[in-house]
C-alpha cells in the first residue's frame, strides 16, 4: 500500500481581518489525494474563513498555503467551491447557471452539452433544467450550485454547509449522492458541516475546530470502507465516532456561545 | 384569465367614479365618459391636434434619454466609489423628495421658454429615482456573487459583463420606469408653464378658455397613452426579474 501524498497543505495559516478580529489558526492541515474530510466546529469559530484561505479567494495573514505543490495565491485551477450562501445566478436558469463555468472558460459546445446533463441528472435536476432559481427551494438552488461547480470537474471540491437548509432525511440522502460524486470523480473533498451525523457518516477523517479563533483541536480518523453510504448510522462504530465529536466540541461550543464549560 | 377580468373591473370602477364626479361638479368642471371620448376621438382625427403631440414626444423623448444616460452612469459612479456614494446618496434622497415646484422660477430663468426648458423639467423629476434605483442596484449585489466569479476564475471583463450586469440590471429598469413615468409628468409640468406647444399646454389652455370638453378630453389621452406604456414597461421589468 503506498503511503497517500498530500493534495492540499497549510502551514501555520491565520487570518486575521482588517477589522482585527482574529478568526483563524494558526492552522496545520494535509489534504491527501482523494480523501473526504470534515470540518466541524462552532459557528462563528473560522470554518468559512479557513475555505476561503484554502480556496485563495482570500490571502492569509501569515502561514504558506499549497495546492498540487504549488503555492496558492488566486483560485488555482482545479479548486472547485460551493458557497455557503446562495450563489446560483437569478438570471439564468437551471442548465445555464450549470454551463455558467465552462462557457466562460470557452469550452466547444458539444462537450458543454454532455457534461451538463450528466451534471443535471446527477443532482436530480433533469426535470427543472429549464426552471429559473426563484423558483425552486434554497436546497435545490444549492444543488444547482453544486452542479456548477462538478461540471468544472474540480481535482479538490470545497463544500461550505452545503446542506444547511435541508431537511435531516433530505440530508442524508444528499450525503449519499455527495459520497458517489466522491466515488466516480475521485476528487478531494473537504466538507464544512455543522452536523456531526453528517461529518461522522461521510467523512474518511473530521477535524473538530476550537471556538474562534479556529484551530483544529482533534482529528478523528474513521476507517469507513470506501463503498459506504448512510446506512453507515447503524454502526456501533458510527455511535462512538459521533460521541467522540461532541465530546471534544462540547466545551468550545460552550465557549462560542458564552458559557464557562 | 384572471388579469382581464380584474383590469375590466378597474375600468368600470374608474367609469363609474367619472361618472360620480361630472354628477357632482357638473359641466362646467369635467364632461361625461361618452361625450369624452366622442370629443377625444375627434382630436385625434384632427390634424392640428398631432403637432402637439409629437412637440410632447419630442421633448418627452429628449428628456428620458437624458435622464437614463445620466442617471445610469451617475448611479454607477457613486455605487462603484462607496465613499461618493454614502455622501451623495442622503442628498440626492432628499432632492427627490422636495417638491420640484420650488425650482420652477429658476428653470425658467435658466431655460426660457421651449424645448430646452420643457426637456430640463421632464430631466430634473425623472433622473434621480434612475441614480438611486442604479446606485441601490449596484450596492447591493451580494458578495457571494462575486466571490463566485473569482471561484471560477472569470476575467475582470467577465465579471462584468456575465456577473455584475445582469445582477443590477432588474433594478435598473425598475428605475427606468418610475424614471419614464416622472420625466412624463416633468416634460407635461414643463410644457404648462413654459410652453406653448405640446399636451400639457393644451390642457393649461383649455382650463384658462374654460374649454372643458378640450381639456378632459386630452386629461383622457395622456392618461390613456400612460397607462398603457407603464403597463408595457412593468411587464418588461417582471420578465426582466423573471418573476414569471
Ligand atoms: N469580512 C469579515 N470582516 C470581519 N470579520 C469577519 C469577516 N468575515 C467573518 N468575520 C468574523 O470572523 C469569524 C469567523 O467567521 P466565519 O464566517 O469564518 O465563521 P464560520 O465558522 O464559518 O461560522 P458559521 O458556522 O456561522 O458559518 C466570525 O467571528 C466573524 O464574525
Ligand atoms: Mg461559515
Amino acid at each position: 500500500m503506498s503511503t497517500p501524498t498530500a493534495h492540499a497543505t497549510l502551514r501555520g495559516v491565520t487570518r486575521i481581518y482588517p477589522s482585527l478580529v482574529h478568526a483563524l489558526g494558526p492552522v496545520d492541515l494535509d489534504l491527501r489525494q482523494g480523501e473526504f474530510f470534515s470540518v466541524v466546529g462552532p459557528s462563528g469559530c473560522g470554518k468559512s474563513t479557513l475555505l476561503d484561505v484554502l480556496a485563495g479567494l482570500s490571502a492569509p495573514t501569515s502561514g504558506t498555503i499549497a495546492f498540487e505543490g504549488r503555492p496558492v495565491n488566486g483560485v488555482p485551477d482545479g479548486v472547485g467551491v460551493v458557497f455557503q450562501e446562495d450563489s446560483s445566478f437569478a438570471w439564468l436558469n437551471v442548465q445555464d447557471n450549470v454551463a455558467f463555468g465552462l462557457r466562460r472558460a470557452g469550452m466547444e459546445a458539444a462537450e458543454i452539452k454532455r457534461r451538463v446533463e450528466y451534471a443535471l441528472g446527477f443532482m436530480g435536476l433533469r426535470d427543472f433544467a429549464t426552471a429559473f432559481p426563484a423558483q425552486l427551494s434554497g436546497g435545490m438552488r444549492q444543488r444547482v450550485c453544486i452542479a456548477r461547480t462538478l461540471v468544472m470537474q474540480p481535482r479538490l471540491i470545497l463544500l461550505d454547509e452545503p446542506f444547511g437548509a435541508l431537511d435531516q432525511q433530505t440530508r442524508l440522502l444528499m450525503g449519499d449522492e455527495l459520497l458517489r460524486l466522491w466515488r466516480e470523480t475521485g476528487a478531494t473533498v473537504m466538507l464544512i458541516t455543522h452536523a456531526l451525523d453528517e461529518a461522522a457518516m461521510l467523512s474518511d477523517r473530521v477535524g473538530v475546530m476550537s471556538s474562534r479563533p479556529g484551530c483544529f483541536i482533534d482529528l478523528a480518523v474513521t476507517d469507513w470502507p470506501r463503498a459506504r453510504d448512510s446506512r453507515i448510522v447503524s454502526d456501533p462504530a458510527f455511535g462512538l465516532l459521533t460521541a467522540r465529536l461532541w465530546s471534544s466540541l462540547r466545551a468550545e461550543s460552550m465557549k462560542a456561545i458564552g458559557r464557562v464549560a | 384569465m384572471t388579469r382581464w377580468i380584474d383590469n375590466l373591473a378597474i375600468l368600470l370602477a374608474l367609469l363609474g367614479l367619472w361618472y360620480l364626479a361630472w354628477w357632482q361638479a357638473g359641466d362646467s368642471a369635467i364632461t361625461p365618459p361618452v361625450q369624452t371620448l366622442k370629443f377625444a376621438l375627434y382630436l385625434l382625427g384632427s390634424a392640428d391636434f398631432w403637432p402637439h403631440v409629437w412637440a410632447t414626444v419630442l421633448a418627452f423623448l429628449y428628456a428620458l434619454a437624458i435622464s437614463a444616460v445620466l442617471g445610469i452612469t451617475l448611479g454607477l459612479v457613486l455605487g462603484l466609489h462607496r465613499f461618493s456614494g454614502e455622501v451623495f446618496e442622503p442628498i440626492l434622497a432628499s432632492f427627490y423628495t422636495i417638491p420640484k415646484v420650488t425650482l420652477y422660477p429658476l428653470m425658467l430663468l435658466i431655460f426660457g421658454l421651449g424645448l430646452s426648458a420643457k426637456v430640463a423639467f421632464g430631466v430634473i423629476h425623472g433622473m434621480i429615482p434612475v441614480t438611486l434605483f442604479t446606485l441601490a442596484a449596484v450596492k447591493n449585489i451580494p458578495g457571494v456573487l462575486t466571490r463566485t466569479a473569482r471561484a471560477l476564475r472569470l476575467s475582470p471583463r467577465q465579471t462584468a459583463l456575465h456577473v455584475l450586469m445582469p445582477a443590477v440590471l432588474p433594478e435598473i429598469i425598475s428605475g427606468l420606469r418610475i424614471g419614464f413615468a416622472l420625466t412624463f409628468l416633468g416634460v407635461l409640468i414643463g410644457e404648462m408653464f413654459a410652453s406653448q406647444r405640446g399636451l400639457g399646454f393644451l390642457i393649461i389652455n383649455g382650463i384658462n378658455q374654460h374649454d372643458v370638453a378640450r381639456t378632459t378630453a386630452v386629461i383622457v389621452i395622456v392618461v390613456t397613452a400612460a397607462v398603457l406604456a407603464n403597463g408595457a414597461l412593468l411587464r418588461l421589468d417582471r420578465h426582466a426579474r423573471h418573476d414569471v
